[in-house]
């Protein structure tokens, strides 16, 4: 239904001979989604162990954080050196800025270690986008935006259902000071957007971001690669800008994996917080 | 010319056009809300902290319309 192709006849005629090119001219070769779901590397034809090189590079990153975490606090000394200062300023970051600001430091202390744990998976995974040589972020398939969704949600729920049932219920579901007869149109509407929406809109926010994040570092270094070398000559100029949008855009994407990766950890944190509060 | 010849023709999915659409209402709402965190810490410059914090919530909540507009393109394609 979606496939038919549109005549617009009332668009300008020069149209017409631009989006039909030379059967022998260079053609280019864009991003598509298959760039996600590369080949088969081990296990292949199992069914449940089928690794491509998306998977191996996860177990890649969170071996490299266990050895960087590792090496960083091994010997903790009162001055900390280089390395260690490092380490140190990002555990700070998310413990005072993320945690404590906004659950304390009673309830802060319980969920620390999670929020920890998803903000260096997510920032790590992340960064793999811009990596030369990998080019894909860990991040960009499906899975592990899912895996760490479903741990925030299992977080949020239980850490209200733990505290108050009844109350984390009540302030999810029948908000007060709603008038009784608009708890018909209120209360499926926050059953969704609690249930349902939260986990969904954390995998997608992320997901959604990596993929568009190496669609277009691909298309302009593609672009780069076809005009430099495909078709040459005065196309060279064309080649300049692309390289320096596409220089532009691997920063921006370092800027968009830090973000993301705190967007991420701070959801998170609101939505336990949420869960924990008290009467509204 | 009669009137079925086709000058201009553009191959593709009408899919594509739903990503457009669904920036532009993230691209507004993520507009007002970091001019509005601007005019809130040319207010009162002692908030600032709290106040990039809510910033930052209130883009991840706007701007996740916009990657679900995304996500309907590679859903509705298939």
């Amino acid at each position: 239904m979606l496939e038919t192709p549109l005549s617009a006849a009332a668009l300008i005629p020069a149209l017409a001979f631009a989006t039909t090119p030379a059967t022998d001219a260079p053609e280019f070769k864009g991003p598509s989604i298959l760039d996600f779901f590369p080949p088969a590397i081990f296990f292949e034809g199992n069914e449940f162990f089928e690794m491509n090189r998306i998977m191996l590079l996860r177990l890649v990153i969170v071996a490299l954080i266990f050895i960087l975490f590792w090496l960083g606090t091994r010997k903790m000394q009162l001055v900390p050196g280089r390395f260690q200062g490092t380490i140190e300023m990002g555990l700070e970051f998310v413990r005072k800025s993320i945690v404590e600001d906004l659950l304390g430091q009673k309830d802060g202390k319980r969920f620390l270690p999670l929020i920890t744990t998803i903000f260096f998976l997510v920032l790590f995974m992340n960064l793999t986008g811009i990596v030369p040589g990998i080019n894909i972020s860990a991040n960009s398939v499906i899975g592990m935006p899912l895996v760490l969704a479903v741990a925030a949600y299992i977080a949020f729920i239980w850490a209200g259902l733990r505290k108050h049932p009844w109350a984390f219920l009540r302030n999810a579901l029948f908000p007060p000071g709603v008038p009784p007869f608009l708890y018909i149109i209120v209360t499926p509407i926050e059953f969704v957007s609690m249930f349902v929406l939260r986990p969904v809109t954390l995998t997608l926010r992320l997901l959604m971001n990596m993929i568009v994040g190496h669609l277009l570092l691909v298309l302009f270094f593609s672009a780069t690669a076809f005009f430099m070398v495909e078709l040459g000559g005065w196309w060279i100029a064309a080649s300049a800008v692309t390289l320096a949008f596409g220089t532009a855009f691997t920063f921006f994407e370092i800027l968009v994996s830090v973000l993301q990766a705190y967007v991420f950890a701070l959801l998170t944190t609101v939505y336990i917080q949420l869960a924990l509060a008290d009467e509204h | 010319m009669d009137a079925n010849t086709v000058l201009a023709e553009i191959n593709g999915n009408i899919a594509t056009v739903g990503y457009g659409l669904s920036a532009i209402g993230a691209g507004i709402g993520v507009g007002i809300v970091v001019g509005k965190t601007i005019e809130s810490v040319a207010r009162q410059p002692e908030l600032q902290g709290r106040l990039t914090v809510l910033m930052y919530i209130g883009i991840a909540f706007t701007e996740a319309l916009a990657f679900i507009g995304i996500a309907t393109y590679f859903i509705f394609t298939n």
